[in-house]
């Protein structure tokens, strides 16, 4: 029903697709597998009319279509459910829903309801049409994201890797969901770097690297290994095992509070010790963020917290110089795009390199450099900008900095979102060797497996409360679910 | 009393409409900056086609001015997502030298034929009303709110995000443009190089205390009228040099400023939208 | 057709956004000129006239002098995100500081001196004032150093109209001359005062080392840049916002000190005092790139189209706010050439 032709698509010197083919049928799942930065998102903003294509061409029934804008991609019946809900969140869910009908210039608000709930009848939304939008949790943003899509009755429904921000209770039901509309005679392209999902789902799956297409089975051919030896493009090395933590305790947390519309985190304690892992999982937005930015001293805070003995105070120069690492969950945080590799690495420190009040770049650099080969960073050299970096360097660039002096205690969130797999499996190495050295990590992630395989405890953040910590040995993948969704370990 | 009421309707209209059109542009996201310029220019241009050939005409043109010179400011701020702050600005400069020069042959003529105020200041009061029904009972205002908020969702449910910042921004332009020719026609029937005097300035403070609300502008828009009548009339009777007097609206821009610097604006008020980021 | 972000563009493609919307501009002013009823080449012919001879070359040094001084701060300020739109009030603040020691302290050697200091401490004020607005109540400094410039225009007006207002000076309005030590040593027959020059370059070196070469001067440029990463580090973003605010306030002072001791000696109305040099040099700062160094050039620059605009004055009776067309036209053209270069345009689709 749907083509994609030879579909290339460059920025500046990066080409994110190159000559990609595609097809999907009517009541087909097509799955588009592949890592974080594959080229996925690129191609359904070319689908959905977000990007022009430098070449290649889309056939809708034979026909050859051009999607200049998201509204022609509705016009054509292709509907996107986005990676991360884009709702207004000031509007009302009705206000929001409304924006995907073809609405009269001047409407009644009665009538915009009565219209929607006869709209939504074989659709249950299970929240308030007048509530508003701020005042949802993402599964339901990401509810109302899905029903907006099927308003206009799409003949192709996109998902972008939809249970990002989904519990896995959540994510079953989504999965029903699109197995009713694939019935229905809905072709469905769905997104994810998942292996599990994709296998439970789709009928074909094409895997991206790199953004080319490497390969594509049927679900009859595929298994995990296959799969992810597509992905990666090579078999992926077991997971590096974390040492067992000492006696010496690092860090305790008790009754931390942070204050701020509402309580984004609430009374949370814990201890962590030397070498020891904690994991921690949740449902975005749970309180993940407030908690590490808190301990970094970014945040006020309530409550007792002792890092080696000491309270640690709350300023974020001074938590550092103690010998805590950040992670920011977000690189752009992390590092000054304009500024060069070598200003970046020394971030932290640069006051140390004045000399009679002016900065010593010769020695910043040759200091850059020497962390840069440690550190295996790819960058033409010490004093380019770090904008110019992938996203897998500008992380290296951020770990080379936070970790070099060798810090009792690291705050790391997401440490592998968006870096590809030798990437990621370089930075759970440097992690661990520190874990080794008898540094206490705090390890945030989306990924249940990351967490399960490099902690030695691990707990959940449910609406700013900690569940847990449990043994890392009693849990599996389905136990911390329900430790995400329903708040009880 | 009652007169200083009145007078503080009249006075109050060319801020009310310079108020309404910057927010107007404000809830769409795009910053308004240069509505002192435009003003100026409108009241140039309605000036200008009212004295050769008449005032009608001339509110006409000053409103086509004002929507002109707002769709250039759109040039920069929305299609080449320029800084909105600094182009406008650029614009509001351009606009009052623009007036200042071509204006210079205007300067001390008399208009013979002056429009009335009073049907004029309730046409304001009557657009203010209009525009509170287009923002939150029409579809247009739907998807301007929706593009002031976030645009990056606006855009993916299928709305045009930069033709409906142009519309906000060029039909405020209008509003100006109007209390441009409200100025040069009907309150100070004349025109002089910078006769705006800083109501452009006040207009967009007011849009702030208004909590970028068109009917609390209104309210907004009388109470400063009333400030500058009594300014007016206190003037002289008390022992306060006039230069306190006249810097008085700047002052009580800055304190409405101080008041209400982090009410709520719409969420993304002066960021230019870019596709796929 | 739609625009599509350019990462990197090549150096000929940004050459040429450059002079395309520059010849834009001049199309537009020449407009304008046309408008006014004069031809657009006799017009540029004069904007361009002061370079031809050395009267003119001393008089675009003259106006060079304020914007040099208050351009540095200005890239100062507007690379750490400060929009001080305020220079103007902050250069007449100035202004009435080098008066009132002029006047009112008792004449000695330390006179000059010590109008430079109150002038550039009041600047200072006016300009810390905003940014104190903003980091306490979140007030946008845009929108108050504007209204500041029409308090200080106001406060000048009521000294020289009344408390100041010279014994000798009958209907006019300014005070009475400086004495002879409170005025600023001049370039032979020129009015290029010029010690204040020295200041300015001076200053526009120093920010430069400052930014480049300092830790603080690193600090202002990780906030500027990213705020994110600020606060991730843990600076005062509050403190470094007031400081430079604070710099680039002086700085103004200075400008207005200059002008009132180098030419006028006398503190007279504000539009004399001023030719919009606080709203020029938001060009000249907006050309340097918050490169405070750059501005050695673009100070100059923009003093020649003040001095052009002069000369048009003159020749035409044009009102002098043709500098303000010229001055939006040109940092219309900038921002848009700029942003321009940034894009790609696609036809396709």
């Amino acid at each position: 029903m749907l083509r994609l032709e030879n579909i290339t698509k460059r920025f500046g010197p990066v080409v994110a697709n190159r000559g990609i083919t595609l097809e999907v049928g009517r009541g087909e799942v097509l799955a588009l597998l592949g890592e974080n930065g594959a080229g996925k998102t690129t191609l359904v903003s070319i689908l959905y009319g977000l990007y022009a294509p430098d070449e290649g061409r889309i056939l809708l029934e034979g026909k050859e279509v051009r999607i200049p804008s998201p509204k022609a991609a509705q016009r054509l019946g292709i509907a996107l459910v986005p990676q991360h809900p884009e709702l207004i969140d000031a509007h009302t869910v009705a206000e929001n829903l409304a924006l995907g009908l073809d609405l009269p210039p001047v409407f009644a608000r009665r009538a915009l309801l009565a219209r929607l709930g006869a709209l939504l009848q074989d659709h249950p939304l299970g929240v308030d049409l007048e509530a508003k939008v701020e005042r949802l949790s993402a599964g339901e943003k990401q509810r109302v994201e899905l029903l907006r899509a099927l308003l206009n009755r799409p003949r192709v429904l996109i998902l972008d890797e939809p249970t990002s921000v989904l519990t896995p209770k959540e994510a079953e039901g989504l999965f029903q969901e699109i197995a009713r509309l694939k019935r229905e005679g809905l072709a469905v392209i769905f997104i994810s770097h998942k292996l599990e999902e994709v296998l439970a789902l789709a009928d074909r799956i094409a895997v991206l690297r790199a953004g080319e297409k490497v390969g594509e089975l049927s679900r009859a051919e595929a298994d995990k290994e296959r799969l992810v030896r597509l992905m990666v493009g090579r078999s992926p090395s077991p997971p590096p095992k974390a040492p067992p933590p000492r006696e010496e305790v690092v860090l305790e947390v008790e009754n931390l509070l942070v204050p701020r519309h509402g309580f984004p985190v609430q009374g949370v304690s814990f201890c962590l010790r030397a070498g020891e892992v904690l994991g921690v999982a949740g449902v975005a937005g749970s309180g993940q963020k407030e908690l590490l930015e808190a301990l970094a001293g970014l945040r006020p805070y309530r409550g007792k917290v002792r890092f080696l003995g000491q309270t640690l105070p709350k300023e974020p120069a001074r938590v550092f110089s103690l010998g805590v690492a950040h992670i920011p969950e977000e690189r752009s945080m992390g590092v000054v795009g304009g500024m060069s590799v070598a200003e970046n690495l020394a971030l932290r420190t640069y006051p140390a390199y004045a000399r009679l009040g002016l900065l010593d770049y010769r020695a910043m650099e040759k200091e850059a450099e020497a962390l840069m080969a440690a550190y295996a960073v790819k960058a033409p050299s010490p004093r380019t900008p770090v904008r110019f970096l992938s996203g897998g360097n500008v992380q290296k660039v951020i770990l080379a900095r936070e970790l070099k002096g060798g810090p009792r205690l690291i705050l790391a969130m997401h440490p592998t979102y968006g870096v590809d797999v030798g990437a990621a499996e370089e930075v759970h190495g440097r992690l661990l060797d520190l874990a080794r050295q008898g540094a206490a990590i705090l390890l945030v992630s989306e990924d249940l497996d990351e967490i399960l395989a490099l902690s030695h405890q691990v707990a959940a953040l449910y609406h700013g409360r900690l569940v847990g910590p449990i043994p890392r040995e009693v849990a599996d993948r389905e136990r911390l679910g329900r430790m995400m969704a329903e708040g009880r370990a | 009393m009652e007169e200083a009421l009145v007078r503080a309707v009249l006075f109050g209209t060319p801020i009310l409409l310079a108020a309404l059109g910057a927010l107007l542009a404000e809830r769409s996201g795009v910053v308004n900056l240069g509505v002192e310029g435009i003003m100026a220019l409108s009241a140039l241009a309605a000036f200008a086609v009212a004295l050769d050939v008449g005032p009608f005409l001339g509110v006409v043109a000053g409103v086509g001015a004002g929507v002109a010179l707002a769709l250039f400011l759109g040039l920069f701020a929305i299609t080449l997502r320029a800084n909105p702050f600094v182009a406008g600005l650029a614009v509001a400069a351009l606009g009052l030298g623009a007036s200042g020069m071509l204006g210079k042959r205007y300067e001390g003529v008399p208009l013979q034929k002056v429009l009335p105020e009073a049907p004029l200041a309730l046409l304001a009061l009557l657009l203010a009303l209009v525009l509170h029904l287009l923002l939150y009972r029409s579809r247009f205002g739907l998807y301007l709110r929706s593009v002031g908020e976030n645009p990056k969702a606006a855009d993916l449910f299928g709305v045009n995000v930069e033709g409906v910042r142009y519309l906000a921004l060029g039909l405020g332009g209008g509003l100006i443009g109007l209390g441009g020719a409200y100025l040069s026609l009907a309150y100070r029937p004349s025109w002089t190089d910078g006769m705006t005097a800083g109501l452009g300035w006040v207009a967009i403070a007011l849009v702030i205390l208004a909590a970028w609300e068109p009917l609390r502008a209104v309210c907004g828009a009388y109470l400063f009228g009333l400030l500058f009548f009594l300014q007016f009339r206190l003037q002289g009777s008390v022992p306060i040099p006039s230069e306190a007097f006249a810097a008085m609206p700047y002052l009580l821009v800055i304190l409405v400023l101080a008041l209400s610097g982090r009410s709520r604006a719409p969420k993304a008020l002066g960021q230019p939208f870019e596709r796929g980021r | 057709m739609r625009l599509e972000l350019d990462p990197a563009p090549s150096p000929t493609k940004v050459a040429l956004s450059y002079g395309a919307f520059l010849l834009l501009a001049l199309f537009l002013l020449g407009f304008l000129f046309l408008a006014y009823g004069v031809s657009p080449l006799r017009a540029y012919g004069l904007l361009l006239s002061p370079l031809l001879d050395p009267l003119g070359l001393a008089e675009v040094a003259r106006r060079a002098i304020p914007l040099l001084l208050i351009g540095a701060g200005l890239s100062l300020a507007f690379r750490v995100g400060f929009f001080n739109i305020g220079a103007e009030g902050q250069l007449l603040m100035g202004a009435v500081g080098a008066a009132y020691v002029a006047l009112f302290l008792p004449p000695g050697p330390y006179t000059l001196l010590l109008m430079f200091l109150l002038g550039g401490a009041l600047g200072a004020l006016w300009a810390g004032f905003a940014a104190w607005l903003r980091v306490r109540f979140g007030a946008s400094e845009i929108l108050t150093t504007l209204m500041q410039n029409y308090l200080a225009y106001y406060l000048v007006v009521y000294l020289v109209a009344g408390p100041w207002k010279g014994q000798f000076v009958f209907g006019f309005l300014y005070t009475d001359r400086f004495p002879e030590v409170a005025r600023l040593p001049r370039l032979g027959d020129t009015l290029v005062h010029w010690p204040t020059l020295l200041l300015g370059v001076g200053a526009a070196l120093l920010l430069h080392l400052l930014l480049f070469r300092t830790p603080w001067g690193f600090s202002l440029r990780v906030l500027g840049e990213n705020p994110q990463a600020a606060r991730y580090l843990g600076l005062k973003e509050g403190r470094l916002t007031l400081l430079v605010a604070l710099a680039s306030g002086f700085l103004a002072g200075f400008a207005g000190v200059g002008e009132v001791a180098g030419i006028h000696g006398r503190l007279l109305e504000p539009a004399q005092i001023s030719l919009g040099y606080g709203f020029t040099a938001i060009l000249v700062a907006w050309l340097a790139r918050g490169r405070p160094g750059l501005t050695l050039l673009t100070a100059p620059l923009l003093g020649l189209i003040l001095a052009g605009g002069d000369a048009l004055k003159l020749a035409f009776s044009m009102p002098f706010r043709v500098v303000d067309v010229v001055a939006g036209l040109l940092l219309l053209a900038l921002i848009g050439a700029e942003a321009a270069s940034r894009h790609r345009l696609i036809w396709r689709r």
